[in-house]
């Protein structure tokens, strides 16, 4: 194995291994955790809120090939494709497909 | 060891109208190509997904890689961006904890959460009875990091014809998944109050601390909208 191809291997292992980390450590902690008690509730809370902050800086300040739209046009298809999802009866197929292709068009013509 | 029909069940739920198959399958197929082009092959490509399955911490390391971080920069970095996981976790598992149920299918089914999964399971949990839940989720989890894994196979063949466009194109689904998912969930005032906080909170950080701004941002935002929910 060259150098390099093994430096992937344990960078790959590296990464596992610090996502795995917080799962561990939630399921150690879940043992004790009642389903029904505040601390369940308030970690409950902050799991959407963590997720929210997630997406909206997916959205506001994105990495990668993204970055490369404008963000008023993702701020668009964002809420069109909310929109969408809402009025026909949560379907989640049309507005997924639907951003992809509105965002290409869009980031080309405008 | 585990019941079929539960686990089964939970699989299906990779097809349908409310399917996350074509999100993951977008933003893996991104990955795969990702992957190929910093230099990794198709084997470790697969390695890759497989053992990590959560979509922010893959992109942190091709980020690292390609800059030429050290190893415990790479895991710093990762871990700080999946540590979300972990409140995650917790507002999961005591849903699914059963008496009757092993303590390895916890520890090795833990792996499946990542926000797709996650959110699917926290949505249909109550269809099912307590001790089959661990089943039910194993079969979520397997059904969604499948779709990871065949996407990043598809993404790295397909990378060579995936121009600029479609790449950006790919790169919103996911998110635009997530948005819908996340107003979908908006069901309680307090869950509606975390939701909308932490989208508000988690960009506002930014501008303070990049790289905590979502940990900031959403413990924040979720500890002002639980005592808003229990005081109300």
């Amino acid at each position: 194995m060259s150098d390099i191809s093994s430096n992937i291997i344990i960078v790959i292992l590296v990464t596992s291994f610090a996502t795995y980390l917080s799962r561990f450590l939630g399921v150690v902690s879940s043992k004790k955790i009642k389903e029904t008690s505040k601390i369940f509730k308030w970690f409950n809370c902050i799991a959407y809120s963590v997720l929210a902050a997630l997406i909206a800086r997916m959205i506001i300040f994105p990495a990668g090939e993204l970055a490369e739209s404008d963000i008023f046009i993702r701020f668009f298809v964002v809420i069109v494709s909310v929109v969408i999802f809402l009025f026909n009866k949560k379907n989640l197929v049309y507005p997924t497909i639907l951003s992809a292709i509105l965002l290409a068009l869009l980031n080309n013509f405008i | 060891m585990i019941n079929s029909k539960y686990f089964f069940k939970g699989f299906k739920s990779i097809k349908g109208l409310d399917s996350p198959a074509l999100a993951l399958g977008a933003s893996f197929i991104a990955i795969g190509a990702l992957l190929k082009n910093i230099g990794f092959n198709l084997e470790q490509s697969i390695f890759s997904t497989f053992l990590t399955y959560a979509l922010p911490g893959s992109l942190v390391m091709a980020e690292s890689f390609l800059i030429g971080a050290s190893l415990i920069n790479i895991f710093l970095a990762v871990w700080l961006v999946n540590t979300r996981l972990y409140p995650m976790t917790v507002a999961l598992m005591p849903l699914l904890l059963h008496k009757s149920q092993p303590r390895w299918k916890y520890y090795l089914s833990c792996h499946f959460i990542a926000v797709s999964a996650w959110l699917i399971m926290k949505g249909k949990y109550q269809s099912v009875e307590k001790k089959h839940r661990i089943d039910f989720w194993i079969g979520i989890g397997t059904g969604t990091w499948s779709i990871a894994i065949i996407s990043t196979v598809i993404g790295f063949l397909a990378s060579d014809y995936l121009n600029k466009d479609m790449m950006i194109g790919l790169a919103i689904v996911n998110p635009v998944y997530f948005m819908c998912m996340m107003v979908g969930a908006m069901k309680s005032l307090q869950i509606s109050l975390s939701i909308i906080l932490g989208a508000i909170l988690g960009p506002a950080f930014f501008f303070i601390s990049p790289e905590w701004s979502i940990l900031y941002g959403g413990v924040s935002a979720g500890t002002i909208a639980y005592f808003v929910g229990e005081f109300k």
